[in-house]
């Protein structure tokens, strides 16, 4: 037997007990072909291209899962940020009328979500990218699968204050026009946005990427809370090395599948993002890893330590075993899609200000946290502005997708469905940041950005 | 012709019958068993079958559609799975 006994059951175990899957696999499409001055066309070839390579996507998946005995959870698109493509075509009934058709696309090839429906806005703004944040209301109302995402600032060129602030209003707006705000879950806004990110809500197929490119996403919280809970007595520098393999064994088990599934599809590979992702299944917790560290609740004191060295051990392990790590590769805090962390807002453990000092330490930032309807849009910008600040000057991705639920207060709880999970309403601050928010303009880059 | 090895994990009570059943769905698919270990793992019965699928008569979907049928009415979980994922997994 060429492995030990022991080695097998810890495979399966993985992923019979302690949910080991591939969480995402994104195809990453260019759409830049696909443009012609004529609309109809221009529709027809972003359908059939998100058709043909999308039920290409979900056959090859099924195969991988049934070869590896390791569930493939979802099959997304990226595609080309959507305003590099629609210039001529830059008319909102157009906006809407693309994204349908994306929509139909994605339900045709049966896709879950289409990344891209958004614009790279750092350093200022095109007319047709102003004209897609107006749009965004109708378009996220109107669509089930297509995802938009804004990348409102980077380390090298600053943060664009002016579309933060359009981004606070059209959240309202969309939160207004859709079911408990839901809208607003199926859009991010970031500064210094990787290209590859294989994540929803704000995977896009950057502008510095080949026609097609295959990205994957890893998971685990199970798998890392099970052996930090089986390894409860070691110190620090040991639990680090217990992750770091442990991670190294699930992030070469992605990277087999996201070569091979690239292989068959005949496309490139692209990276594989070794993010812990939560689910809202019992255990698939990041807050329950920390609190398997010896934290009583995600958000006590010791818990940005215990994020940042459960981060810093994942990279590590991540890192030795794929030389193709990418996209975000940090570790999710998302508060209704890990049921952990929810449940610590709900005990009063962590509030929007401690969950702010987590994310100095991990990717993502503010993630699926529910807000009263009734934030002024100022102070919504202002959030994210806070939380993109810290991406700006730290060199690091930062995002915030935020709901302010309508006609509900803090404390109350949103149940959003499905994966979306369900959380109590976060409170946020009385106090206004209106005069300052008021002033707009580009946060110059960092001093830290002057490295040639 | 190459071989190609899957593994076939069996988790649960032990029981008359497993290894009897299992061989012979393997060998109406036209499947050589190359080896098999066992063991008591964390009070589960864990079984271990190294198989050459090289000559089989159906594809891996088949296989471990037929395997999951015994699973199902002997109580135990069947996982099959290409030898790649271990190696991976447990080897440098």
């Amino acid at each position: 037997m060429p492995f030990s006994i022991d080695e097998i059951y810890e495979t399966a175990r993985m992923i019979l007990f302690e949910k080991l899957d591939i969480r995402t696999t994104t195809l990453g499409i260019n759409i830049k072909d696909c443009v012609s001055s004529n609309f109809g066309t221009f529709q027809k070839n972003v359908y059939r291209k998100i058709v043909k390579m999308g039920k290409s996507l979900v056959e090859n998946a099924k195969q991988m899962e049934i070869k590896y005995g390791i569930p493939i959870v979802n099959k997304r698109i990226s595609i080309t940020p959507i305003t590099l493509v629609m210039e001529i075509h830059s008319k909102p009934d157009k906006f809407i009328k693309m994204a349908q058709t994306i929509d139909s696309a994605a339900k045709e090839a049966g896709i879950d979500f289409v990344g891209g429906f958004g614009a790279l806005v750092q350093k200022g703004m095109t007319k047709t990218e102003k004209l897609l944040i107006d749009c965004l209301p109708d378009v996220l109302a109107s669509t089930e699968r297509v995802c938009s995402f804004l990348n409102a600032g980077t380390t090298s060129s600053g943060m664009n204050l002016d579309a933060i602030n359009l981004t606070g209003k059209m959240l309202l707006e969309t939160a207004n026009k859709t079911s408990k705000g839901m809208g607003c879950c199926k859009f991010v806004v970031f500064v210094n946005a990787p290209e590859d990110n294989p994540f929803m809500a704000g995977a896009f197929h950057g502008p510095g990427e080949p026609d097609f490119s295959l990205n994957i996403g890893i998971s685990g919280p199970g798998v890392v809370r099970s052996v930090v809970e089986k390894n409860r007595d070691c110190d620090l520098t040991e639990l680090s090395e217990i992750i770091k393999k442990t991670v190294f064994k699930i992030t070469r088990a992605g990277q087999l599948i996201g070569k091979e599934l690239a292989k068959r599809m005949k496309v490139p590979f692209g990276i594989v993002d070794i993010s812990l992702a939560s689910t809202i299944a019992p255990g698939d917790s990041v807050a329950k890893i920390i609190e398997a560290f010896g934290i009583e609740k995600i958000g006590a004191p010791g818990s940005t330590l215990a994020i940042a060295l459960l981060v810093d051990a994942v990279k590590k392990g991540g890192a030795m075993a794929s030389s193709n790590v990418g996209g975000l590769s940090g570790t999710f805090i998302p508060i209704s899609e890990d049921a952990g962390m929810a449940d610590a807002v709900r005990k009063k453990a962590l509030n929007l200000e401690k969950l702010e000092a987590l994310t100095a330490v991990c990717s993502v930032g503010l993630d699926m946290i529910a807000i009263p309807g009734n934030t002024p849009a100022e102070t919504i910008s202002a959030i994210i502005a806070d939380e993109l600040a810290i991406g700006i000057i730290n060199n690091k991705t930062t995002a915030v997708r935020i709901i302010p639920v309508p006609g509900k207060k803090a404390g109350e709880t949103v149940n959003f469905g499905g994966l979306f999970g369900k959380m109590p309403v976060m409170a946020v601050s009385k106090f206004s940041s209106k005069s300052f928010m008021k002033r707009g303009g580009r946060l110059p880059s960092p001093v830290t950005s002057l490295r040639n | 012709m190459k071989k190609e090895i899957l593994f076939i994990t069996v988790i649960g009570k032990d029981r008359k019958g497993i290894v009897a059943n299992i061989s012979n769905c393997l060998y109406k698919m036209n499947i050589n068993i190359e080896d098999i270990t066992q063991k008591i793992v964390r009070n589960y019965f864990v079984m271990a079958m190294l198989v050459d699928i090289k000559d089989a008569n159906c594809s891996i979907e088949k296989i471990s559609e037929q395997l999951q049928k015994i699973g199902k009415e002997m109580e135990l979980i069947i996982q099959v799975q290409h030898e790649n994922i271990f190696k991976m997994m447990h080897r440098i």
